[in-house]
């Protein structure tokens, strides 16, 4: 069999690819004047976006600004979270949804067991994911990146095990009555049933969490972190201390799950292990993979699109006709079927960063090839060169 | 609590052998196709639920009124573990040609490779949740399905407390005849000269006239045909199957395999064992619903304090 039937230039995932090639450019070339106005352009697209005239297109069927919350606004978080991980510092991390867990109940633990105000549990909460990523990483951090990839998996349902199996933080059954935020009556805002202020509140986050993340990006962190992804041992050789960023990676990709966990249970009131199974994981890492691991506003376009179609293709009504069944229940299907797509067509995802797209068109990222040092006889290897 | 584990330990030293032979079955897959590939084939765990799956139409299509003696029972288990096996074989093989190939062609990254697998994984899993399952058994796919029995659980001998069943002893002797045979191909057939040259240095192998696409098709058809047998197996003893069967199983296999040192197939069968009784063991202390996290806490252990395994990594000469 040829490899040249799917790797062909006519693919549509390519053409699609090729279209936000195009925006890529002229951002790069963008002055800074216009990028501002993007950014604020987002900012108030962000505001208005609860209006019920765009939910009634984008989700008719439930409310929209519940949508926006869980699972839009909790998978761009956590995706964000993820892609520091796994875009930034290419550690291949399958037990994410552990951290986002450990948010989650430290927040309904401490609110409803010690009655600690919620903010204070927030932090707690991030504070306690930090140390369990550091915790996870110190051992594991210095094998390979697929073996990573499994201990992280086992560590996923280790946490998820132990909820389901500790009487004291409610077992099976999980926790009830999580309380909300606080209110705070000095600006008016309240946190009651109306969806409205978590909205606002899982906005201010992702916003701050953007900030965050970009400016890390930059930073030599940023840079050390990219040079672990491209070749972990010249990266050691220059002089970067390639086990202290990968845990710092670890440790802020923990955070930034821990957070999304937070706010998640300050919102649904109610958590129990089975919120936080390990296709969590797996649908985050389809979500960076999908938008572009690396580029910021390609992974948040992956977990939206991954949180959104889904919703949106259960009210679609010819559909579940057509299926006999909710046509949400075929979404792992089709994630599935995307990631092993992706993989043979554009690795690098539809949104791809530029230093991230060079490298695995190079063939031999990090982690070396799998077993395919060897070009046989049919061996396709125009792609590869047409890349360099 | 010593009184407790005194008490237990034969049982479930019994119990962790039958465990342990499922486990090392499926662990023969992982290690091949590492060996070869220096891929941990995530999807690999849908093939041994492929295959508890076509044992359990075979079973159904035979429908036994009573549970099978003598020659009956043996031409039936005979029927499902090839039936099984070949299936598996082929699913595995399709899985190659579909997820991996086209990876390996453009020599794509391990990790972009892995995620291929798990891709893979959900996708068959799923596919069987929604459509295969409901369109074999006529069932609502995410339901638990079960088979009729076809062994009686007899106690032939026992020792201490522990009584050893006319089941346990197939599940075991089965599953030992399959790692021998498997273990004459590699190391006595042509084929598996190629796969232990192409598993060693595979530049070499190719310039020594060895087709690696060959050698890649053989080590899945392998691998997936012992998952096939595993799956008959497991559907034997357990008698109960469901479309994720493999997620938990196919992890603890794969810590079989690191555990005896991956890419070497001995080592595949004593970690097998060794973690089917650490397991087993384990839980008389703090009971079975803490059995996963004993075995997840023996991966991260084992990968701390000795990542090539009780026996070494063998099939390959060095590591990427």
């Amino acid at each position: 069999m040829k490899g040249n039937g799917v790797t062909g230039n006519a693919n549509p995932l390519r053409r699609v690819g090729a279209l936000f090639d195009g925006a890529r450019e002229w951002w790069e070339h963008a002055k800074v004047w216009q990028r501002y106005l993007v950014y604020l352009g987002a900012i108030v697209f962000a505001l208005i976006l609860p209006a019920p005239v765009i939910g009634e297109f984008m989700s008719p069927g439930s409310d929209w600004t519940t949508v926006l919350i869980y699972p839009i606004g909790t998978y761009i978080l956590l995706a964000i979270g993820l892609n520091v991980v796994v875009g930034q510092a290419g550690l291949l991390d399958l037990g994410f949804v552990a951290f986002f867990a450990i948010g989650g109940y430290s927040v309904a633990y401490f609110g409803t067991q010690y009655g600690w105000n919620y903010w204070a549990t927030v932090v707690f909460g991030i504070a306690l994911a930090a140390v369990s990523g550091v915790i996870l990483g110190a051992p594991t951090l210095r094998l390979r990146g697929d073996y990573l990839a499994i201990v992280t998996l086992g560590f996923g349902e280790i946490v998820r095990i132990t909820a389901n199996n500790s009487d004291e933080i409610g077992g099976a059954r999980g926790i009830t009555n999580v309380p909300h935020p606080t209110d705070m009556p000095s600006i008016g805002v309240e946190f009651g049933v109306l969806p409205a202020p978590y909205y606002y509140l899982m906005l201010i986050a992702i916003v701050l969490v953007i900030i965050f993340s970009v400016r890390l990006q930059k930073s030599r962190v940023g840079r050390a972190w990219a040079a672990i992804r491209e070749d972990e041992d010249a990266a050691e050789l220059m002089g970067v201390p390639t086990f202290k960023f990968k845990l710092l990676a670890f440790a802020i990709g923990a955070m930034i799950g821990g957070l999304a966990g937070g706010i998640y249970a300050g919102k649904a009131v109610f958590i129990e292990p089975n919120t936080f199974p390990f296709i969590l994981s797996a649908t985050i890492l389809a979500a960076v993979v999908l938008g572009g691991s690396g580029n910021l506003p390609g992974v948040m376009l992956g977990a939206f699109v991954i949180a959104w179609l889904p919703e949106r293709f259960r009210e679609v009504g010819w559909l579940k006709d057509a299926l006999g069944k909710d046509p949400a229940e075929y979404r792992i299907l089709l994630f599935g079927g995307v990631l092993v797509l992706m993989m043979a067509l554009r690795p690098e995802g539809l949104l791809p960063s530029r230093r991230r797209k060079a490298e695995l068109h190079e063939g031999t990222g990090g982690m070396g090839t799998m077993g395919a040092e060897v070009a046989g006889p049919d061996t396709d290897v125009s792609t590869t060169e047409a890349a360099k | 609590m010593l009184d407790d584990f005194l008490n237990q330990f034969l049982p479930s030293t019994v119990g962790g052998l039958v465990f342990g032979s499922i486990y090392a079955l499926v662990a023969l897959g992982y290690t091949m196709v590492y060996g070869v590939l220096r891929l941990i084939n995530f999807a690999h765990s849908e093939i041994f639920m492929i295959g508890t799956f076509t044992s359990l139409v075979v079973i159904t299509a035979i429908a036994p009124a009573s549970p099978l003696t003598g020659i009956a029972l043996f031409g039936v288990m005979l029927l499902i573990i090839v039936a099984s096996a070949a299936i598996s074989g082929g699913a595995a093989m399709l899985l190659e040609l579909v997820a991996y190939r086209p990876l390996r062609r453009k020599g794509a990254t391990r990790l972009t490779a892995l995620i291929s697998a798990i891709g893979a994984s959900l996708f068959l899993q799923e596919l069987f949740a929604l459509v295969i399952i409901p369109w074999l058994t006529g069932k609502p796919g995410r339901n638990q399905q079960s088979a009729a029995r076809i062994v009686d659980r007899d106690t032939v001998f026992t020792i201490g407390n522990a009584a050893v069943r006319t089941d346990h002893i197939i599940v075991v002797v089965a599953a030992v005849i399959m790692m021998i045979a498997l273990d004459r191909l590699v190391n006595k057939t042509k084929i598996g000269r190629g796969i232990r040259a192409t598993a060693q240095d595979p530049e070499a192998a190719v310039l020594m006239g060895v087709s690696i696409d060959n050698i890649v098709r053989v080590t899945f058809l392998l691998g997936g045909a012992m998952a096939g047998v595993a799956g008959a197996l497991y559907l034997m003893e357990f008698e109960n199957t469901v479309f994720n069967v493999g997620f938990v199983l196919g992890i603890k296999a794969f810590t079989a395999a690191v555990l005896g040192g991956i890419g070497n197939l001995r080592g595949a069968l004593l970690g097998g064992i060794v973690l089917g009784l650490i397991e087993n063991w384990g839980a008389i202390f703090l009971g079975s619903q803490w059995k996963d996290v004993i075995a997840f806490t023996v991966l991260v252990v084992v990968l701390m304090f000795r990542p090539t395994g009780i026996l070494g990594e063998s099939l390959q000469k060095a590591r990427a």
